[in-house]
């Protein structure tokens, strides 16, 4: 995208493309050009200059780094940080036992490691993945309940925090994406009925808000199992984030299944492969490479859109953030911690945002 | 595309049971009926839950609590409402406010995105910088942490007492946004279906100076006496009922303010929110459809001497339109689902109000199919005016 509106607003080198632009050229081009372009300039430089100094001010020289008492804040001018020392503890890991605190902090580790190591195509075999994503389910199953191994049972709705959110989030894209290709396959299949069935699913789920999707997961949802069964709220909740989530990329996907020819169909009628030979080993692939970048863009919406949770009760980051800014000591200082919990989400979100871009690389020089 | 499935082979006549248990068309058939057959029985399987567990709860079925008496207060109304009113009409309070809330934060959405939009692709270095960066931090930052931010923004504004003056406009203050305003007079109703009167004559005027070039290939230049009509129609109105002038200013008052018209804390920061969220994608929106049109196109037009103001009617906004229009409507739809958030800061729009009918009356299927049903209809008619707008400035092949 930065790529394209570079290229429309410097004007085009117009001899050699690889000769080096020279500073003063440059200059004039993009910010001297004219007369209103430079007096824009200097307007919006201005600003900016303003701007950078009231945040140097507010968030360094004037700010409280380190302290434990609430008045130390109040005394300074500029950002109270310590509110995020002092609080980081219930904003980070919610209502989870205090004692146990360590026990996410382990999870956190194994599941940042198993994550960024199945994201290396260098890893992607099964001998490797299966092994390693069973331990992990397993040993962060057992962090997080506990119950196993002289740890203390917690029970899910004592989760809370950055922790439940990643657990959301991958649920999330681990149940929705193998719901969203059988989606956005039944719209494309040749059964009519199989049509009717995705269209109707898709579009009517598209057309309502999540809110009212997390409302049927928690007050509708028991009401359709038969008396005495029940299925745990946040799982309850995660599938239902998850069936939002598979409707819009089942959107996408169709895109990108759109976008094969009909000849790569008939090729594989020619040799006789089955429709779902086909669509395994010839279709699909293709598809959710055409499609990768919308793909992505929806699995970092899924990655927001776990803040949703706050409605139902659950205390994901922003509900536990939130919940600490009660405490009349510290209320004062919300802006410093919601600026962290947006700086938490802004981080993941471009961490995935880079690693999708790598990876339209690795597909564009036929890595994978 | 249908037809590009796999595995269809040619009709062959079927000569025994093998080739007709193997034939295609006839395991299309059967496939078919075993997902609807799998599709109804679960769905009368859930049907049969929900009604034994009704019972047993002793919960009413039914639509019936629309009309029953709702015995809640809402803060915020546009039509009369107490609490002796039927549920259905706090629904219906709360509808209004979720089409209110959502058409304020539309407009702001969309001044915001078009104005960041065109700064992406400032030739200014800087501008566009500032621009791309807005639009990463704005739309990657949840709408609910945005909506509750300003939300705490508000509450810790000063008391009215202490309120930040808005140039003699108005007051922020955490009893939300105070501002001037004209008092209420007769005439601006009038003056209203005058302005309407006026687009549709000027939409007229300019209809049939079109045909009149067709015809004879001469051009009338209706910009004028468009906008003499638009804004001169009202402006006329106002002077026949004697140009009521009569302001009111607010003014601080005790703990509170009179005068003047206010918006609620709540409003001011779901609208804040959801707009600024919405208008990081509608800027990126609007730079797509800017790139859409080559520049190329632009210098051509300019070198038959079309006026600027034609080659932007005539050459950049039909294609930019074409580009821009279809997401854009995607986008205020899920702004309008977007305001649904409401019921995090206590803003009674239609979730919000729903959610209260759900817990008073425990009937929570119907409650929130009601939502739904509200919100479809919503997705459902913007869809269709799309696609009518869509079918208009498609590209016309002859």
């Amino acid at each position: 995208m930065t790529t394209i509106s570079s290229q429309i607003a410097t004007p085009a080198p117009t001899y050699d493309p690889h000769a080096r632009i020279s500073g003063t050229v440059w200059l004039k081009a993009n910010l001297f050009g004219s007369i209103w372009q430079s007096l824009l300039t200097v307007i919006v430089a201005a600003g900016l200059i303003r701007f950078f100094w009231f945040v140097l001010d507010w968030g360094v020289i004037n700010a409280v780094f380190y302290t434990t008492d609430p008045d130390v804040c109040r005394a300074a001018t500029g950002a109270c940080w310590a509110v995020i020392v002092e609080k980081h503890r219930p904003m980070l890991f919610g209502l989870y036992p205090y004692d146990e605190h360590w026990r996410l902090v382990l999870m956190m580790v194994i599941y940042l490691v198993t994550v960024v190591i199945s994201l290396w195509p260098r890893f992607w075999n099964l001998r490797l993945l299966v092994p390693l994503w069973i331990f992990a389910t397993l040993s962060i199953g057992a962090l997080m309940f506990g119950g196993v191994l002289g740890l203390r049972y917690v029970a899910t709705s004592e989760w809370g925090g950055l922790p439940l959110t990643m657990l959301l989030f991958t649920g999330t894209v681990l149940i929705g994406m193998p719901v969203a290709v059988l989606l956005a396959l039944g719209r494309r299949a040749p059964l009519p009925v199989a049509r009717g069935v995705s269209v109707v699913f898709i579009e009517s789920l598209r057309g309502v808000p999540l809110i009212t999707i997390l409302f049927v997961a928690v007050n509708v949802f028991p009401l359709f199992l038969p008396a005495g069964m029940e299925v745990n709220k946040l799982l309850r909740i995660t599938v239902g984030i998850a069936i939002f989530f598979a409707c819009y990329q089942a959107e996408v996907i169709r895109g990108g299944l759109q976008a094969i020819p009909r000849g790569q169909y008939e090729a594989a009628q020619s040799l006789s492969l089955s429709y779902w030979q086909t669509t395994r080993t010839i279709i699909l692939p293709q598809a959710l490479r055409i499609s990768l970048p919308a793909i992505t863009n929806h699995i970092i919406a899924a990655m927001k859109n776990t803040s949703f949770v706050i409605i139902i009760g659950l205390f994901d980051i922003l509900t536990a953030t939130t919940a600490v800014m009660q405490d009349p000591l510290w209320r004062k200082f919300y802006v410093e911690a919601y600026l962290f919990v947006a700086a938490v989400y802004l981080f993941f979100g471009y961490a995935l945002s880079l690693y999708a871009r790598q990876v339209e690389k690795w597909i564009a020089s036929g890595r994978i | 595309m249908t037809d590009a499935s796999p595995g269809r082979s040619g009709a062959r006549p079927a000569r025994n049971l093998k080739d007709i248990l193997y034939s295609e068309s006839f395991r299309t058939v059967i496939y078919q009926v075993a997902l609807a057959a799998a599709v109804a029985l679960l769905g009368f399987y859930l049907y049969q839950n929900v009604i034994a567990n009704l019972s047993r709860q002793n919960i009413a079925t039914g639509f019936g609590f629309l009309d029953q008496v709702a015995q809640f207060e809402i803060g915020e109304t546009l039509i009369a409402y107490s609490s002796r009113d039927t549920y259905g009409r706090a629904l219906l309070v709360g509808l209004i406010n979720t089409l209110t809330v959502s058409a304020a934060g539309i407009v702001v959405a969309t001044v915001i995105g078009f104005s960041v939009g065109i700064a992406r692709v400032s030739t200014n270095w800087l501008l566009q910088r500032i621009a791309t960066a807005y639009v990463e931090i704005v739309r990657n930052i949840p709408v609910i942490l945005q909506v509750i931010f300003w939300a705490a923004v508000i509450r810790n504004l000063p008391a009215p007492r202490q309120a930040i003056e808005l140039w003699g406009l108005g007051f922020l203050s955490n009893r939300g946004l105070t501002f001037v305003m004209p008092v209420a007079h007769a005439a601006h109703v009038w003056m209203l279906a005058a302005l309407v009167t006026g687009i549709v004559l000027a939409a007229a005027a300019s209809h049939l100076a079109k045909r009149h070039r067709e015809a004879t290939g001469r051009y009338v230049d209706m910009l004028w006496p468009s906008i003499a009509l638009i804004a001169g129609l009202p402006l006329l109105v106002w002077l026949v009922f004697g140009a009521p002038h009569a302001i009111s200013y607010p003014q601080r008052q005790g703990f509170n303010f009179a005068g003047g018209a206010t918006i609620s804390p709540e409003f001011v920061a779901l609208m804040a929110g959801i707009s600024l969220y919405s208008s990081g994608f509608i800027a990126e929106i609007v730079r797509a459809g800017i790139q859409a049109t080559p520049r190329g196109q632009v210098e051509a037009a300019r070198s038959i001497a079309l006026r600027p103001r034609f080659i932007l009617r005539y050459v950049v906004l039909p294609q930019a339109l074409r580009v821009i229009v279809p997401p854009l409507t995607s986008q205020y739809v899920s702004l309008i689902k977007n305001s649904s958030i409401a019921v995090v800061i206590g803003y009674p729009d239609l979730v919000n109000i729903g959610n209260t009918v759900m817990n008073q009356t425990g009937q929570a299927v119907e409650a929130i199919a009601v939502m739904m049903m509200v919100y479809l209809i919503i997705s459902v008619v913007t869809s269709l005016l799309m696609n009518a707008y869509n079918r208009l400035v498609a590209i016309k092949e002859r």
